[in-house]
This record gives structure tokens, C-alpha cells and sequence, in this order.
């Protein structure tokens, strides 16, 4: 998933009063990559994200091949191993990693603005991805770490709800499954669906460069072509399907010895670009969305004492994200919890967000902009997000007037057509005897 | 370094670092007070009371300096940690008095009551089963810190024992304020879009008036040194993967005798584990691929003696072979100098993440939180670049044979419970 629009919003602000539209500057390279770029000058350094259409969502049947391909894909070329291409960033203490999630396989690179040390960097780094070639020593050698992790994710009660989570609420969608796939999928992968999906999906026309930090247009526009000029040109992908509801409310019960229960309730949300997702951002916001402050928290914790944390967070993707509140009790307050939690929910939804915590709700969102600008790393994911999602470059501007110009009515209404109890999926990981006590 | 330090009359210091680039303030009070500080009995004090810090006052009822923050769209938390207590928020730079009147009020002010001490001490309990009892990682955490900082405050946890958070009583939290959160044991750090100037007359303002006495003595005692070699096995019948962790223990920057060991021993780690291309990665995960991961790390802001930590996890349940090799890793850098290139590979990475850290404002303030309430000092890292380059292979040679040594050594490991254990 990507960032939520809290996130988002809080660029606005970089450039006090001053309009988004001019601070990001956006072109394509000749390859077909597009550019987004924000120069700030105040710290020798440099911020680079590929943003790569090649998240989990395009495993096809083959759960967790976007993570392994995005894991490997460091780890060496025709003429220099994992080690050399290691070192080639270290010697100019540059940072680089490359992650995935449901939507994108990113690569994301940190280093100092200096000539001398930025572009040995971009070059290693524009080399390591295009001609990624993906060693079967290295493939095994991947592999068998991603079979720990996935063993060792059995232990955790956190995990074991994500994942029954997202099967239960996205069904058949690639959505459903784990970006770090099975045990089963991935012993599966063949070193050859890694270079095929790497063919495929890491292409100049299906990357999103953002840039951010000390350089000038030139040597942006410079570091961008070097990095997409020298991906294969690639072509557009297929759209997603579109995330169906689930028909009705289920409970998932995954038994696991534990002094408390993990809760997770939820359902899909809204996608990214959808009009709801300003009431639903407000609605949820006051429900769980905001710390200490919010009805849950104080329900579940400062009232009750049932929890250390109960939070509802909504999110959107380039399909449905999802709604979903989650808290963790100890095993014979778990009833309890549960009609807190549906309780809380089904009231806002019935009634509506009260005047004062509306208004409360408000001037948090409109008033926090500023908050998370303090650092081109965070920016560098605003922006990055904003590309890979088309957005235009006053969103924001858009998103904290449309916050404004809520009535609770509208929230409420929200609220009412798009998360239904009767469609949500209530996952529980606990004791079985205490999980099975429930509904 | 663009540090700005005051004094108040009351005793309360106060730092300002300057960052203009947003329109934004961090502001942090800390106490010199944490979970390092806790006597047997009562583990988990410190934590639990900085949970009771946001039960309100007279003048700001629980829940109301939240609501004030949250409305000025602003965020805030508090942290404990072995050597620290911390109350922070995030602020638009213009809105910094509100956190500040809010910040003296509750270090003058605070009303603990059994009953909310009573919901709280749950919530502090299902925090504990969240991050340690229903985790393998967190039971086996709490036994490793036990069995490695023998006799020392940094035994016990953060959180403290059940036992003792279910003990706890108003009178204990009261006496524990009084003596803590005096003005004279606590730090202000202000970082970001604000002048040094005015963030003293505002800290004067709120602050100068809060009567307490002298910052208390604190006594760690010398205890075991060395403490000799120390082996601990834990199974858990949740542990699906075995897991090593080992630690020597070091001079911290508050505790070293020369100034650049703490430097050495960070470049030591930077050289086994600064990234991919360092030598754990490359000799033991990709090379020999004993390991399926492996790391190295140090942390001189402690204000005890640190420790320098290795860990592995072996690639196929092997965790003795693990442990061989990293013993192996720690016997060649006694013997053999480092080369002059990871040397100044080593250097680079840590010359430039030091620039890095510039980044993050919040991160700014902390450094300087944690080096002042660890006794090192704020101006501690103004030498960070001159140490960093002026330490040969040699240094780090002489660090790794004085301070790696077997007699301080702990060895941790979790495995899976055998096949008969599992009822």
C-alpha cells in the first residue's frame, strides 16, 4: 500500500503559502520514465526513488516472485557480484535498498550531492538494475532466507492476522496475497520467472523517478535519463482487476498460544482518486486515525484499560485499499473488546461525528501540514507517490480544502455507503478456545 | 554544530538547534531518569510513570493536553529508555509556547490517583504481553539483557517485571516524581525553525518559576568486571528459527578513558557490518552462507558501559557454526590490521551518515537528548569527524584486542524447543 494522504498532504507546506504546482518540477525521459523533482538546497545530499510497477500485485500464481525479484535485485550482473556493487555505493557512503510492497518494487538510493561522489553511484546503480542477472547462487541463496522469514512469521501473532486479513477481505484479487508469498509459492520460483517478471516489469515505461535534494535541473534531468536509458523501453502494463466486496461478514479464527488476542476488522476501502476517500479520511481519522485522541484509544484505553493500542487506519492503492481497525487484549477481555470496537464503529456510522470532534478532527488534519516536511526523506515519498499515482500537483492544496468543507453529514454518509458491518471480515489470532468463544 | 545551551536560575538546562528549513519546531523534555535507575522491587517505574504524565492536572484534566495538541495540529508522545525519560512534540514553529506551558505544568502539577493508576497499570500490562511475553523474541530479549549486564541497571526491562508494574502503588509514583522531575534533572531540547533567544525567554517564562530540588545523586556501583564468559541457551516452543546474539561489553562515550575508543570500536562495526559490502555480509551470508543473515552494531550513547553486539542467523539450524565464525570475524581484527581500503570505506559510511542524520529534525533533538542524559554531553559529537578520521587501522587493531575479549562476553542463543519438550 502506499502512504496514506496525511502523508501526502504535508508536502504543501515545504514552501510556505507557496503554490505546489510550481515546487514540483515533472518531465519524461526519451526512454518514457517519468520525472518528478524538487530541488532543496539546504543539505549536501541527494534522494532518488524508482518507483517500479511490480509490486505483489503482479505475482500472478506465483505469490511472493515480485518481492524475490525485488530482493535479488542487488545482487549482480553479468560482470560484478553482490559484494562489488555493495561496495561501489559504500565507498561514497552511499545507502541503497530495494523494497516491495503490494503496488511497487522500489529502489531507493541516499548519497552526497557531489559530483565526485553522486555519479559513480548513479552509475553503478542505473548498471545494477537494468542488467540485474540474478545468480542461481543468489537466487538460493535468497530464497532460503525468505523460507526463514516466513517460518519465523509463523511465530508472530501480528503476522499470521495481516495475512488472514487480506485473503479474507480481497477474495480472489492479487491483493490477497502476502507480498513475501508461501512457503509452498515460494520454493516454486524458478530463476527464470525471476528474469522474466525483471524483463517484463522493471522497463523505463513503467518507472516513476523522484528526485529530491541538492541539484539543479540539469543534473536532474542528467541523473534521470542515465538511470532510465538504461532500462530496456518496455511496455505499459495491464490494469488491475478491480477489488470485489465480500459478501458478507465473516469471522476468521487462526488459533495461536498467546496471553492476548490480535484483532483485525475490517473490509476494502475506496481506490486511490475516489471522491469518498475525503469523508471516509475524515470519518476515520476521528474514529482511530489520530494517537491518543481518537474514540478508540480512548475507549479501548484511557476509559477501559483494555489495550496499549487500538487504532482504525484507512488507506487506498491503485485498487481498493483498506479500512481496518486493530487492537491487541489480553484473552478474557476479548468479548469486551469486540463490542467496544463495533460499538464505537456502528455509532459513528449511525450518527455521525459530533460538531466538537469534527471540528477537533479538522484542525488537526489542516493544521498538521508542516509537521512531516522537515525531511527530504519523507518528501521523497510524497512525491514519489504522486507520481506513480498520477496525481496532480495540487492534490494536496485540494485535499485540505475538501477537508475543510466537510459537514458531518457527508461523513456520516460516507461512512454509510462504503464500510458496511455486513461486509466486514473480523479476524482473530488467539487461543482457540478463546477465539472460538466469540463471534 | 549550531547548538545554543542555557541555564535556568531553577537549574533546568536548555538546548536549541536551529533548522530552518520548515516551519516547524521539535520540542523534547528530558528526564534524567529511567529504567537504569529502578532498584529491585520497582522495575518499570520509570515507564509506568511516564504513562501516569498523561493523566492531567488541575489546570488540564486528563485527555486535555492531548485535545490542545492534536487541535494546533500537532502531535506528541513520550519515551522511557534505560538512561532517559523523554515528553516530546511536534509543533508549526509558532505554536511552541503551548507545548512548553503544557510541558511546565505537568512537571510542577501532576494529580496521580489510585484509580487511574489502576487502568493504567492494565494498559502497561498489555503492553508488555504485546512487545515481550507473546513474542519468542521478546522472552528470549529480557533473558539475554539478564544473563549480559549482570548486577548493573541495565538488567532488567524497560518495562519492568509484572510483577513489580502490578505493585506499583500512588505512593511509589509520587515519591518517584519528586525525586525525578525537578527542573534541575531535566533537559529542554527545542530543534527547528526557531532563534535561540526567544526559545530561552519562553523556557524562562514557563519554566523559571518551578521550584525542586537539586538533581539527585545517582550511584551505579562498580560491579564484576570483567564479568567473565556467559552462556545462555534458551528454548521457546514458539521459536520456529534458531537465533545468536552475542555481546561484549564496552566503554560507552560517557564511560570510555580515552575520548576515541568509542570511535574505534564504531568504526569496527561500521568495517564488519556497514552494509552489503562489508565483511559479515560478504564472508559469512554470501560467501561461507553459514549464516542466512548476520550483523554487527555499537552504541556509544549509553550511560553506562555499552555493548558491542554480533548476530546471526544460521542458514540451515547450524547456530554453533554461526557462532564460530563470528568468533573467527572478532579474532581477525585482533590480529590483522584492517585494510586501508575498508578503512576509509568505513570512514566514508560514517562520515556521510552523519550528514545524513541532518535530515530529521526529530533525530536532531534526540541526539542531543541522549547525549546529554547518558552524561556524555551535547557537545560530545562536535569531534565526531576529526575522531573519525584520525584513527588508523592500528587504533582499531588495539581497540578490538582490549575491549573484545572473552571475559565480556555473553553468547545468546534461542532455539526451538526439542522434540520431547512440546506437551
Amino acid at each position: 500500500m502506499r502512504r496514506g494522504i496525511l502523508a501526502l498532504m504535508l508536502l504543501l507546506i515545504t514552501q510556505t503559502g507557496g503554490a505546489m504546482e510550481a515546487d514540483i518540477q515533472q518531465w519524461e525521459t526519451e526512454s518514457g520514465s517519468t520525472v518528478l523533482f524538487v530541488e532543496r538546497h539546504e543539505l549536501p545530499i541527494v534522494d532518488i526513488r524508482i518507483a517500479f510497477d511490480a509490486g505483489s500485485a503482479r505475482d500472478g500464481d506465483q505469490p511472493g516472485l515480485a518481492r524475490m525479484t525485488s530482493n535479488l535485485l542487488l545482487e549482480g550482473t553479468s560482470s560484478k557480484d553482490a559484494g562489488e556493487i555493495a561496495r561501489e555505493f559504500e565507498r561514497y557512503g552511499a545507502r541503497v535498498s530495494a523494497d516491495s510492497g503490494r503496488d511497487t518494487g522500489d529502489v531507493s538510493l541516499r548519497a552526497l550531492s557531489e559530483p565526485a561522489r553522486l555519479d559513480p553511484v548513479i552509475g553503478t546503480l542505473a548498471t545494477a538494475v537494468a542488467e540485474a542477472d540474478f545468480p542461481a547462487e543468489a537466487v538460493e541463496r535468497v530464497r532460503r532466507q525468505m523460507l526463514l522469514g516466513l517460518e519465523q512469521a509463523k511465530s508472530s501473532a501480528a503476522d499470521l492476522a495481516e495475512r488472514a486479513f487480506t485473503k479474507a477481505i480481497y477474495g480472489d484479487h492479487p491483493y490477497a496475497s502476502a507480498p513475501a508469498g508461501t512457503i509452498e509459492s515460494v520454493e516454486a520460483i524458478a530463476r527464470a520467472d525471476i528474469e522474466a517478471f525483471h524483463a517484463r516489469h522493471y522497463t523505463a515505461a513503467n518507472a516513476t523517478i523522484a528526485i529530491v535534494g541538492d541539484l539543479d535541473r540539469a543534473r536532474a534531468e542528467a541523473i534521470a535519463s542515465r538511470l532510465s536509458e538504461a532500462l530496456p523501453t518496455g511496455e505499459p502494463l495491464p490494469s488491475l482487476p478491480e477489488v470485489m466486496l465480500p459478501e458478507a461478514a465473516q469471522t476468521v479464527r487462526v488459533p495461536f498460544e498467546a496471553e492476548q488476542t490480535h484483532v483485525v476488522i475490517g473490509q476494502p476501502s475506496v481506490r486511490q482518486g475516489d471522491e469518498a476517500y475525503y469523508p471516509l479520511y475524515l470519518g476515520n481519522h476521528i474514529l482511530g486515525g489520530n494517537g491518543l485522541t481518537s474514540l478508540l484509544a480512548e475507549r479501548m484505553r484511557e476509559e477501559r484499560g483494555l489495550s496499549y493500542s487500538s487504532s482504525s487506519r484507512i488507506s487506498t492503492g491503485a485498487r481498493r485499499g483498506r479500512f481496518q481497525m486493530a487492537t491487541q487484549v489480553r484473552n478474557d477481555a476479548l468479548e469486551e473488546a469486540l463490542s467496544v470496537l463495533r460499538g464505537s464503529f456502528t455509532e459513528l456510522r449511525e450518527q455521525g461525528p459530533d460538531a466538537e470532534r469534527l471540528d477537533a478532527s479538522k484542525r488537526n488534519i489542516t493544521g498538521g501540514f508542516p509537521l512531516q516536511l522537515d525531511s527530504n526523506r519523507d518528501l521523497l515519498g510524497y512525491v514519489s507517490s504522486i507520481g506513480f499515482h498520477g496525481l496532480d500537483h495540487d492534490y494536496l492544496t485540494q485535499f485540505v480544502g475538501r477537508v475543510e468543507d466537510l459537514t458531518a453529514e457527508e461523513v456520516r454518509k460516507a461512512l454509510q455507503q462504503h464500510l458496511d458491518p455486513e461486509r466486514m471480515v473480523t479476524v482473530l489470532v488467539g487461543p482457540a478456545a478463546t477465539v472460538n468463544a466469540v463471534e | 554544530m549550531g547548538v545554543s545551551e542555557f541555564t535556568l536560575d531553577n537549574g533546568m538546562q536548555v538546548l536549541v538547534r536551529q533548522d530552518h528549513r520548515a516551519p516547524v519546531v521539535v520540542s523534547q523534555v528530558w528526564y534524567r531518569v529511567g529504567s537504569s535507575y529502578e532498584g529491585r522491587g520497582q522495575t518499570g517505574i520509570s515507564h509506568l510513570f511516564e504513562h501516569m504524565m498523561f493523566k492531567g492536572t488541575e489546570q488540564y484534566p486528563e485527555g486535555e493536553f492531548s485535545d490542545i495538541i492534536a487541535r494546533e495540529g500537532g502531535r506528541l508522545n513520550a519515551f522511557t529508555g534505560r538512561d532517559f525519560t523523554a515528553y516530546f512534540e511536534i509543533l508549526a514553529a509558532d505554536r511552541l509556547p503551548i507545548a512548553l506551558e503544557l510541558e511546565a505544568d505537568r512537571m510542577a502539577n501532576l494529580q496521580l490517583s489510585a484509580e487511574d493508576l489502576a487502568t493504567e497499570r492494565e494498559v502497561v500490562l498489555e503492553e508488555r504481553r504485546l512487545r515481550t511475553d507473546d513474542r519468542p523474541e521478546g522472552r528470549f530479549g529480557e533473558r539475554y539483557s539478564a544473563v549480559a549486564h549482570p548486577g548493573t541497571g541495565y538488567a532488567h526491562p524497560i518495562i519492568g517485571w509484572a510483577d513489580d508494574v502490578a505493585g506499583t502503588q500512588v505512593d511509589d509514583l509520587q515519591n518517584w516524581y519528586e525525586q525525578w522531575y525537578t527542573p534541575a534533572n531535566a533537559t529542554l531540547v527545542v530543534a527547528g525553525d526557531v532563534e535561540p533567544q526567544a526559545v530561552y525567554e519562553l523556557a524562562q517564562n514557563y519554566f523559571g518559576d518551578i521550584e525542586g530540588a537539586a538533581a539527585p545523586e545517582v550511584h551505579d556501583p562498580e560491579v564484576l568486571s570483567p564479568p567473565g564468559e556467559r552462556r545462555l541457551i534458551y528454548r521457546d516452543e514458539q521459536t520456529r528459527v534458531p537465533q545468536l546474539r552475542m555481546g561484549y561489553e564496552v566503554p560507552s562515550f560517557a564511560t570510555a578513558d580515552s575520548a576515541r575508543d568509542p570511535y574505534a570500536l564504531l568504526l569496527l562495526a561500521t568495517v564488519l557490518d556497514g552494509g552489503d559490502g562489508a565483511r559479515l555480509a560478504e564472508e559469512l551470508v554470501r560467501g561461507s552462507q553459514v549464516a542466512a543473515a548476520a550483523g554487527a552494531g555499537y552504541n556509544p550513547m549509553t550511560r553506562l558501559d555499552g555493548e558491542f553486539s554480533l548476530y546471526g542467523v544460521p542458514g540451515d539450524g547450524d547456530v554453533e557454526a554461526v557462532e564460530a565464525a563470528l568468533r573467527e570475524q572478532i579474532k581477525r581484527v585482533q590480529e590483522n590490521p584492517v585494510s586501508e581500503e575498508e578503512l576509509e570505506r568505513a570512514r566514508s559510511q560514517l562520515l556521510a551518515d552523519h550528514l545524513f542524520e541532518l535530515d530529521s529534525v526529530f533525530y536532531q533533538a534526540m541526539q542531543l537528548g541522549m547525549l546529554e542524559t547518558t552524561g556524555a554531553g551535547w557537545e560530545t559529537l562536535a569531534a565526531f569527524e576529526e575522531n573519525i578520521r584520525a584513527l588508523t587501522a592500528a587504533d582499531l587493531q588495539a581497540a578490538a584486542q582490549r575491549y573484545l575479549r572473552a571475559d565480556h562476553l555473553t553468547v545468546g542463543i534461542m532455539l526451538p524447543a526439542e522434540a520431547g519438550d512440546e506437551a
